[in-house]
């Protein structure tokens, strides 16, 4: 079509402020990220003289970023895992025709709507040992559950975890049950008068048709984990010896607290990295898909 | 935008296999030990939050209140009150604000398609994957440098954070409505472009008096993310009196001088709007996190 009508002018133009927008505030703001990160600017003055990568060199050996490293993977598999487990279970449990269904939903969804700063201020004091949960057990003669929790250097980073699927696995129940009321009836129907039991029905019928439930629960957990920086910040901070310490919590500190702002920056960037390894696939699988007929 | 609500039908057959009773009670166990994790942290604020401050005790944490005292709530008011009003300003107009362009973006997007939009889309959802951390620096100088040109300061002030929570809510509502929009047949925005409506035309009388139920999801979504959201507001605001309620709530709760009953009553105050939103709104908050969760 040679003639470019008007409407479309006007179209692109009012889509044009947004493109720009996000064209300056992600794409040339992560440029400019990526270029302070080979920088010498590690002190408050301004110095972006060529630094090659110093900055990357430092963080691969400095014992806090590799325990950061290590604490982002194994917060991501057991908050990912236990979410997704958690979900399933509450999502197939609520769909067995449960009185009070709504109810339960609304129970189990609630803490979506807080800030990550109220869970992390709450579970603190819940997770004291002194006090909170640890208290509750004596007092229900569960003595022998007691932990030391976040002040124990071993198992710090799983009183996070719990506290970030108290937050979350609300989420992943609501998309499970989504995904199952999406199941067509009479494919049940079919399996059940081909003498299937209802546990064969779950196992071979349902569950792998929720298989897209779980690659998007997959994609928003594990993108919120990979740069998780409030619950930490607020609930634990670093944590004794780094055991709960993140890049997030990391970056932050040596940026706007240290003003290391080049080390902050390649700080930054390895996150955008971890990110980047999860979205990139899935948006370009969507992108693929939605061009397609 | 899918609903959970299963057909009465569909409920019977599925309940059938499983009348044995002693299934039910498992079940039922089951769902409400995990009711009680849930509930847990809001029956600690909320019992805390209404001890007087003699009976607030760490080895107590678990017992109701005797009797019921507001004062650690009016306590955590005092102290909270401005950044709660701090909050409220930053969150109206950029709620407002990015629904709006979000509407007009989907709308373009989905019914104005032209050469390379489909290839621009995911490179405008890419903007609410990102780390913010990665964009921080510049952010920041950015801020400092634009309040010097303009009658009003970007760094440090509630309109700062109001512009970056517009820009970055970009992505996110423009991906709810164009979903939205998508669903809007063609045939309707043929048939007014044939009785003569152009771009504005077509939207102001068939998109927009469709599109209630994308921004109820879409306000819900912008208020409760915003409300919520800390990091920006931490790197932006360092002033005390301009920080909105998480970060003056983080404060709170770092003093070592401010009782942990107060700590608490404020929690449930930075967390009382958004759940209400909740409570009331339930159904679209939920279709707003599947909205970005699921397509279609």
């Amino acid at each position: 079509m040679l003639r470019i009508s008007l409407d479309r002018l006007i179209a692109i133009a009012l889509l044009l402020p947004s493109l720009v927008a996000v064209g300056i505030f992600v794409y040339g703001f992560i440029g400019w990220t990526a270029y302070v990160s080979l920088s010498n600017w590690n002190t408050f003055v301004p110095d972006l003289s060529f630094a090659g990568l110093t900055n990357y060199l430092a963080l691969m050996r400095s014992f806090r970023f590799q325990a950061d490293l290590r604490n982002t993977l194994i917060f991501t598999f057991t908050f990912l895992a236990a979410s997704l487990g958690i979900g399933l279970l509450l999502a197939v449990l609520l769909d067995q025709r449960v009185r009070g269904e709504a109810v339960f939903r609304n129970i189990f969804l609630f803490p979506m709507a807080i800030s990550f700063i109220v869970t992390g201020v709450t579970w603190q004091w819940l997770l004291n040992p002194s006090t909170g949960v640890n208290l509750l057990f004596d007092q229900v003669g569960l003595g022998f559950l007691k932990s030391r929790w976040y002040t124990d250097p071993s198992i710090a980073i799983f009183s996070v975890v719990l506290a970030a699927v108290w937050q979350m696995s609300g989420f992943t129940m609501a998309m499970y049950l989504a995904g199952l009321r999406g199941v067509p009836d009479e494919l049940l129907e079919a399996a059940r008068v081909d003498g299937a039991t209802e546990w064969q029905v779950y196992r071979y019928v349902i569950l792998p048709l929720l298989h897209p439930v779980t690659l998007s629960a997959v994609i928003v957990l594990g993108h919120i984990s990979l740069k998780i920086f409030d619950l930490v910040y607020a609930m634990t901070g670093s944590g004794p010896a780094f055991s709960t310490d993140v890049p997030g919590v990391f970056m932050f500190e040596t940026t706007f607290r240290g003003n290391r702002f080049a080390e902050g920056a390649a700080i930054s960037m390895i996150m955008l990295l971890l990110v980047a390894i999860l979205i990139v696939p899935y948006l370009w699988y969507t992108m693929r898909t939605e061009a397609g007929p | 935008m899918r609903s959970l609500e299963a057909p009465a039908v569909q409920r019977v057959a599925r309940g059938h296999r499983m009348r044995l009773r002693w299934g039910r009670i498992v079940i039922y166990i089951v769902l409400v030990a995990f009711a009680l994790f849930y509930l847990m942290p809001v029956y600690v604020l909320v019992v805390n939050g209404l001890k007087s401050f003699q009976e607030v005790s760490l080895s107590k944490m678990w017992a109701p209140p005797s009797a019921l005292s507001l004062r650690s709530f009016e306590k955590a008011f005092d102290k909270l009150s401005p950044n709660f009003l701090n909050s409220v300003s930053l969150v109206v107009p950029a709620t407002l604000f990015s629904s709006f362009l979000g509407s007009l973006n989907g709308y373009i997007l989905a019914k104005w398609k032209f050469r390379g939009s489909e290839v621009l889309f995911p490179l405008l959802l890419f903007g609410m994957f990102i780390p913010y951390q990665s964009i921080l620096i510049p952010l920041v100088q950015f801020l400092r440098w634009a309040g010097q040109y303009l009658p009003v300061q970007l760094y440090g002030t509630i309109t700062g954070l109001v512009l970056v929570h517009i820009v970055y809510g970009i992505p996110i509502t423009t991906l709810i409505f164009r979903n939205y929009y998508a669903s809007i047949p063609n045939d309707l925005v043929e048939a007014a472009r044939m009785d003569g409506a152009g771009f504005f035309g077509v939207y102001r009388h068939v998109i927009l008096p469709l599109s209630a139920p994308a921004f109820v999801v879409v306000v819900i979504w912008q208020f409760t993310s915003i409300w919520n959201e800390f990091l920006f507001a931490v790197t932006i605001t360092s002033n005390p009196a301009q920080q909105p309620i998480t970060v003056a709530l983080q404060n709170l709760a770092g003093s070592q001088i401010v009782e942990w009953n107060v700590q608490m009553a404020g929690a449930l105050l930075a967390a009382l709007p958004t759940l209400l939103v909740y409570i009331l709104l339930g159904r679209y908050f939920l279709r707003g996190l599947l909205a970005g969760a699921l397509r279609g």
